[in-house]
């Protein structure tokens, strides 16, 4: 048997799975509207976590835009935890490279001026 | 020492064989490796993560990524082909069209004609609208008549001389403002991006009369809403002699490789060999077809230095194009974060 957890209302983005008796160290997170852009990213960054026994995500069928994300902890700490901490990182990853590739266009055009002159 | 440097090579290395590629996927995931912490460590990455821009030019950027992973280099490369949004035109509302080009395939091609809108000043337009308002849609009008020229020369066969608007060009659109739109957009210069797109030919007597409505969407959606020519990348090149070749081997082995890589020294009076530049190489995987230079040349890729090349089609500068790529990933994690927030989860 298996527990769904959703949110309240429409159209969530995020469903939960898991199977009674495992108190939240293993979960199948279903992600809606999302593909290898975000699976694949964000199986990297969980993984990169030592707590993390296992980590993987498919897409069910390419007809829908769903993936299946799975999580297993090692230990008691709930599956959540490493997720939402894989989301965190990969945000502090963007905002990085976001940074560093800005101000890498602006040196560079900086410099083109300088050779310019 | 051996196997320390092995295991480096597996790590950070991406080796071309003769028939197969080795070490293709990450494997630097905590516990894999005794010895290495490979637990993500953001200081970590920060200090070794760089990026270096190579060339910048109107519509081009070839920038190098270094430090980064496949997924997420990836990832990024798949925002800028697919999801972040351009204007395009969506809907054609056919007047007359008295053109031999088909109504259908005139607004196939109306569609595909790239839009010079900066689409960060619009909205989505909701679902089922089927009118549209000011602040998600940008009507075009296109509306020629292809005449007779009264004085071209009797015998002339030239269609340029003999007909008015033969050709219908992307500069024969014209910006029609919605509602406020004139006041919202001042300065706005609305167009197709380029103005020699040949849209259709007329003859005399044929006339196109088309209302286009513009809206914003993404490359997933249709691939005219996609901003880029294309977005690439590939991986460095690392060509490693694994022992010194000389002479007529020395002459061969540059043959071998794109013009750039091997340069050919002069040592102690013997032609000696010498890898120059291994970024310039395409890997034709020449140099496995001799035999006796095959066993003496590593190919291999490093694993996490990306050369991006990102090739607008005008609509935005390249620069803001993987700028917003960046910022809708974000947007994907922020959106998971604020539903797990939301949603007690037991």
């Amino acid at each position: 048997m298996a527990g769904t957890g959703s949110g309240a209302g429409t159209g969530t983005a995020l469903e939960t799975v898991q199977a009674d008796g495992t108190e939240g160290s293993c979960v199948t997170f279903v992600l809606h509207d999302e593909d290898h852009t975000l699976g694949n990213s964000l199986r990297y960054m969980v993984m990169k976590n030592p707590d993390v026994e296992f980590c993987g995500y498919c897409i069910t069928h390419p007809s829908e835009s769903k993936i299946n994300f799975r999580i297993q902890t090692r230990g008691a700490l709930p599956a959540v935890e490493p997720f939402r901490k894989g989301l965190n990182d990969l945000m502090g990853v963007c905002q990085h490279v976001l940074n560093t590739f800005e101000r890498s266009v602006k040196e560079f055009r900086a410099q083109k001026e300088e050779e310019m002159q | 020492m051996a196997a320390r440097r092995s295991t480096d090579e597996m790590r950070d290395r991406v080796v071309l064989g003769e028939f197969g590629v080795r070490n293709v996927h990450t494997t630097d995931f905590p516990g894999n490796y005794p010895g290495y912490d490979d637990a993500w460590d953001q200081r970590r990455f920060e200090e070794a993560f760089r990026v270096d821009v190579i060339r910048e030019e109107e519509d081009t950027l070839e920038f190098d990524m270094v430090g980064i992973d496949a997924a997420i280099a990836n990832a990024f490369r798949r925002i800028l082909l697919a999801e972040v949004p351009t204007m395009a035109v969506e809907k054609v509302f056919v007047y007359n069209n008295t053109s031999i080009v088909q109504d259908e395939i005139l607004a196939h091609r109306l569609g595909l004609i790239p839009i010079r809108a900066d689409p960060r000043l619009f909205e989505y337009r909701n679902q089922g609208d089927q009118e549209g308002t000011e602040i998600d849609t940008l009507q075009f009008q296109l509306k020629i008549k292809c005449k007779r020229n009264p004085q071209a020369a009797k015998e002339s066969s030239d269609p340029d001389e003999l007909y008015f608007n033969h050709k219908v060009y992307s500069k024969h659109m014209t910006w029609v403002p919605l509602g406020n739109q004139t006041d919202l957009f001042p300065d706005a210069d609305f167009r197709p991006v380029h103005d020699d797109i040949l849209i259709a030919l007329l003859r005399p007597g044929q006339e196109i009369d088309v209302l286009m409505h513009c809206v914003k969407g993404i490359g997933k959606d249709h691939a005219k809403f996609s901003p880029v020519a294309t977005a690439s990348y590939r991986l460095l090149p690392d060509i490693t002699l694994l022992q010194p070749i000389e002479d007529e081997a020395a002459e061969t082995l540059q043959k071998c490789f794109s013009p750039g890589v091997i340069e050919i020294q002069n040592v102690n009076g013997k032609k000696v060999a010498r890898v120059a530049n291994a970024r310039l190489d395409t890997f034709s995987r020449e140099v496995f077809r001799h035999e006796g230079l095959k066993n003496l040349v590593r190919l291999a890729r490093v694993r996490n230095h990306y050369i991006f090349t990102v090739e607008s089609t005008g609509i935005l500068p390249p620069d803001v194009l993987v700028s917003e790529a960046i910022k809708i990933l974000m947007g994907k994690c922020q959106r998971f974060l604020n539903e797990l927030d939301s949603v007690p989860m037991e």
